[in-house]
């Protein structure tokens, strides 16, 4: 065989470091082959190995009470959820091909966090996600257009992909800003459903058994795709554009069923999903973490197209594609399972006792290398941080009427109803969502273990940006408070970390300091980190992308009747406010949407008061007295008011008087982003009591007034600002649809 | 008396479907895989949503020649009752089942949402009926009564030739159409440009029905409606009358 020569320039390009080519050399005790320079390439990307975050993962709390498989064990972390169940779910990013590709980009990034749950023997009953762009909303700029077309292709792509393999896209979040311009986030969140004795293994156990590959054949897309995402993306990146995978929701649904099927019937030693770095990092993780050997041969491996290489089979990321260490004896029952959904399939190899991952392409090996080594030994480093300079200070704002504000602020994008988009995903297949896109959390029945999930993915990368190590105890914090305004109790956590280049300092620390706050909030709030994934080198020619540590967080809704959702349900109820009313428009949506600024000081996060005012809200819940709950976040106090009136499907309007709450002025008053505060509405005749059990909870609250009227009205002294609901519904239904269609 | 639900290769609606009807109506209830060459055992047919066969070539286009559709038509000939939904109604149209299509929705958006379908005839086997709903209220068809369920399609947009839909409507097989709260079939209410709004007709014989909105996705007052069971209950009502 003819490869290409071992040149310095050959192993720059494939992004290794002089020194780590060095590492290579002595782990083999010879130089590597062309293949196996490829096959160290992407196993020891950032994106397989986490070298240059691993020592700051290592900092989350990763135990507790209800795991039942760990981060970074398995392809994604179990939780116990009572009787004998357990869900399995995990986040991950899809940032780098969703740039280039914006539709199957988008599209593979959800059948790969399928394929990661249904590998654990999960079957995945929902989806999240959590996308940003840069700004849709203005003059038709080129820049603009383009955010447009790639928010258009990443929604399609999930929704092409999500529909057809019928896993309902229930909830998440979307924000616009500058800092994603040409550098969009799209993470992907999937849960799965499982019996606790269903919990499949991805190692390759068992001297001797045969090694399977089934799924799709291997084409030559995708190639090295995980060492591409391991780069900054620059004007030269659309040249990669092979390096993105083609998906194909149909055949992932018959893999899903047939895997299913196969984990079902016993026949399955151990089973791992060809993801970021395919056939190369399935063989040699399954080895390492059995401690054993995994020899295939690529004759075997079944190929799109005739004449590929073994660096191109090695490094292929073609898509619904899994490896299955069988049970020798148990042969027939793959192909009987495959045979039956018309999937290619073939035994590739064998389970050797050598510790070695060994390619052969007949009786040739291409490629011979230690695969705890590679799958492990990744260098790892520990990058120079230096703090970011203190954000401006916000300075002193002029003074906004609140009347346009509050239009404005729920016509804003990142603000406005996403229906646009959660109505292109189907959202309610597998007949459990109980809470539709929009509320605080998605809320799912799963009927066949009768359990109640909540769940949400929060950031705000705003105050991230500001102050990293804040945002990222808020993020913790809004997704539990998002949870418990639902009626639910706070499990566990995935994050998916999105940051620039972190061979710059000010990058690096950004990471650090959001590692430290997610790690202690998720302490803080008894929320183990299950997994999820580490996007570095999100990056334009503009810079790096504002530091965005996403959190997904899920929850057990007790009871059915535990089930809260944002909006006020009928005239007459009256409206409290949990909390403080708070000051400061340091990081605020209403300073950067009215007044253009990203700065100041991000509100602070006190954890005793967040968690007595999640406490109340849920003690609550379960004496039946909320008929509403909403937390504030993004616009404060008054766009909570506003969400409260207008997301249910029909809008009520309220009264609300402020008189001698809160002092200052308005705006301040009524946009200021004060944590741990949530807006219910209770039975008038409940209110007193409802204040009274808050109270005594050693959480503020306040009566802010009644439901019921066409306006939404908000008196502070004598000044008075009313909103006919209408409009201000409208206003925040149609502002996306309004960008993207007219 | 014995329900049917064919999977194919892409269905992805027959879980709900098998679970509404072995669970929230107590029928016995079996999966057909899409390679079997009878249903003849079977009372009641149903053929789920999804995207068989990846919507490849159109939608249903190439799940009509699976082995099984030569025995669900066979049966429907013989008056058994069958029951599309969705992805199963487009299928019963490519079959020629049904008459019409079913083609890209108007906006060339996925929608999926709540709708509003009106009964417009409610002496058909699929919409007669009389439920109990979870809180005890009875749900009685009548032409007119709005049944609340969801939709979730990309190709709903039911489309056939001027004569074929004077035809539908002389002979009463539009048993469903998309009307707003009032119960006015307006066009700010189909949600896929349909023709005079159809979401579900029957063939000629009225025991072959297809619709577009999933009565299996509401048939829970969790889910935010029950009125899905008035389709089934119709179904199961009928199924049974046809085997006496």
């Amino acid at each position: 065989m003819n490869e290409a020569a071992i040149t310095p320039e050959l192993i720059a390009k494939h992004g290794i470091k002089p020194d780590e080519f060095e590492r290579i050399c002595s782990i083999l005790g010879r130089e590597p082959n062309f293949t196996e320079l490829g096959i160290f390439s992407v196993m020891w990307s950032e994106h397989c190995s986490y070298k240059n975050s691993k020592p700051e993962l290592r900092k989350f709390p990763t135990t507790g009470p209800g795991v039942l498989v760990k981060a970074g064990e398995e392809n994604a972390g179990v939780i116990d959820i009572g009787d004998g169940w357990a869900i399995a779910f995990k986040m991950e990013s899809h940032n780098h091909p969703s740039a280039i590709e914006p539709f199957q980009g988008a599209a593979t990034g959800v059948g790969g966090i399928i394929r990661d749950i249904f590998t654990m023997g999960a079957r995945p009953v929902f989806s999240l996600n959590s996308l940003r762009f840069g700004p849709i909303s203005g003059v038709d700029t080129e820049a603009i257009l383009r955010n447009r077309r790639l928010f258009a292709g990443v929604v399609s792509g999930i929704a092409h992909y999500g529909n057809c393999i019928g896993i309902p896209t229930i909830g998440g979040e979307i924000y616009f800003d500058e800092s994603y311009e040409g550098n969009p986030l799209v993470n992907v969140f999937c849960l799965g459903v499982l019996r606790h004795e269903e919990i499949a293994r991805g190692g390759a156990v068992g001297v001797g058994n045969p090694v399977f590959y089934v799924g799709a054949e291997t084409g030559r897309d995708g190639l090295a795709g995980a060492a591409f995402a391991s780069r900054d993306l620059t004007e030269e990146s659309k040249q990669d554009r092979p390096a993105v995978q083609v998906g194909d929701p149909f055949r992932e649904k018959l893999l899903l069923e047939a895997c299913l099927e196969l984990l079902a019937s016993g026949a399955v030693a151990g089973i791992q999903d060809m993801g970021a770095a395919g056939l190369t990092c399935s063989t040699c993780e399954t080895a390492s973490r059995a401690g054993t050997g995994v020899e295939i041969d690529l004759e075997k491996v079944p190929k799109r197209e005739p004449g590929m290489t073994p660096y191109e089979i090695m490094l292929s990321e073609s898509q619904e594609r899994m490896l299955i260490i069988v049970t020798k004896g148990k042969e027939q029952t793959v192909c009987d399972i495959f045979e039956k959904w018309d999937l290619p399939y073939a035994e590739v190899g064998v389970v050797k006792d050598d510790g070695m991952m060994r390619v052969r392409v007949g009786a040739q090996v291409v490629a011979e290398i230690p695969a705890a080594k590679l799958a492990d030994d990744a260098p790892i480093y520990s990058r120079e941080a230096s703090p970011q300079p203190a954000p401006e200070p916000l300075g002193t704002l002029s003074e906004t009427d609140p009347l346009e504000a509050l239009p404005a602020l729920l016509g804003h994008p990142s603000i406005a109803s996403k229906n646009w988009v959660y109505r292109q995903y189907d959202h309610m297949v597998r007949a459990g969502t109980c809470v539709l896109p929009g509320s605080d959390a998605a809320v799912f029945l799963v009927r066949e273990a009768g359990k109640i999930l909540a769940a949400t993915s929060d950031c705000n990368a705003l105050y991230c940006a500001l102050d990293p190590r804040e945002g990222a105890k808020i993020a913790v914090a809004e997704a539990a408070r998002n949870l418990a305004c639902s009626g639910a109790r706070p499990l566990a956590v995935t994050d998916n970390l999105n940051f620039g280049n972190p061979y710059k300092p000010e990058n690096f620390w950004q990471l650090r300091e959001c590692v430290e706050g997610l790690a202690e909030a998720s302490r803080e709030f008894n929320t183990p980190v299950t997994g999820g994934n580490v996007s570095l080198y999100n990056q334009s020619p503009a810079g790096a992308i504002d530091p965005t540590p996403t959190v997904g967080m899920v929850g057990l809704i007790d009871q059915a009747a535990h089930i809260t959702t944002q909006s006020f349900k009928g005239a007459g109820d009256a409206v409290l406010l949990l909390g403080e009313l708070g000051t400061g428009l340091g990081g605020s949506h209403f300073a950067k949407v009215i007044h253009g600024l990203k700065a100041g000081t991000p509100p602070r996060l006190d954890y005793a008061k967040e968690k007595a005012v999640q406490q109340a809200v849920r003690s609550l819940i379960r004496m039946g007295l909320v008929r509403s709950a909403h937390d504030c976040s993004e616009g404060g106090l008054a766009v909570a008011l506003a969400e409260c009136c207008i997301s249910g499907a029909e809008p009520v309007g309220a009264d609300i008087d402020l008189t001698g709450l809160g002092t200052g002025r308005a705006d301040e008053l009524l946009f200021n982003e004060s944590q741990s505060r949530i807006v219910i509405s209770v039975r008038r005749e409940n209110a007193s009591a409802a204040l009274a059990l808050v109270q005594w909870q050693g959480v503020p609250a306040h009566r802010l007034g009644f439901t019921g009227s066409p306006h939404l009205r908000i008196k502070a002294g004598e000044r008075e600002w009313p909103w006919p609901v209408k409009d201000l519904r409208e206003k925040w239904w149609g502002a996306i649809r309004g960008w993207m269609e007219e | 008396m014995k329900a049917a639900v064919i999977r194919f290769p892409g269905s992805n609606c027959d879980q709900d479907c098998y679970h509404a009807l072995k669970h929230d109506f107590g029928l016995e209830t079996e999966y057909v895989w899409h390679k079997e060459a009878s249903v003849e055992q079977f009372d009641l047919i149903v053929l789920p949503g999804g995207f068989s066969y990846g919507d490849y070539l159109r939608c249903g286009a190439i799940a009509r020649y699976s082995p099984v559709m030569r025995s669900v038509a066979a049966e429907a000939e013989r008056g058994k009752l069958v029951l599309g939904i969705c992805n199963g109604f487009q299928i019963l149209c490519e079959a020629r089942l049904l008459p019409g299509a079913l083609i890209r929705n108007r906006s060339l958006h996925f929608v999926c949402d709540h709708v509003l379908a009106r009964i417009e005839n409610f002496e058909t086997a699929f919409s007669h009926a009389e439920v109990t709903k979870s809180d005890g209220k009875l749900l009685t068809a009548r032409t007119g009564l709005l049944l609340r369920m969801p939709v979730a399609h990309g190709e709903g947009n039911y489309t056939a030739d001027e004569p074929t839909l004077r035809e539908l409507t002389r002979n009463k097989q539009v048993v469903l159409r998309y009307a707003d709260a009032l119960g006015a079939i307006s066009e700010e209410a189909n949600p896929n440009g349909s023709a005079e709004n159809i979401a579900g007709i029957t063939n000629r014989a009225g025991n072959v029905f297809g619709l577009m909105p999933h009565p299996e996705r509401a048939c829970d007052p969790l889910l935010g409606s029950e009125d899905g069971k008035l389709i089934f209950q119709s179904a199961i009502e009928s199924a049974t009358k046809w085997i006496r």
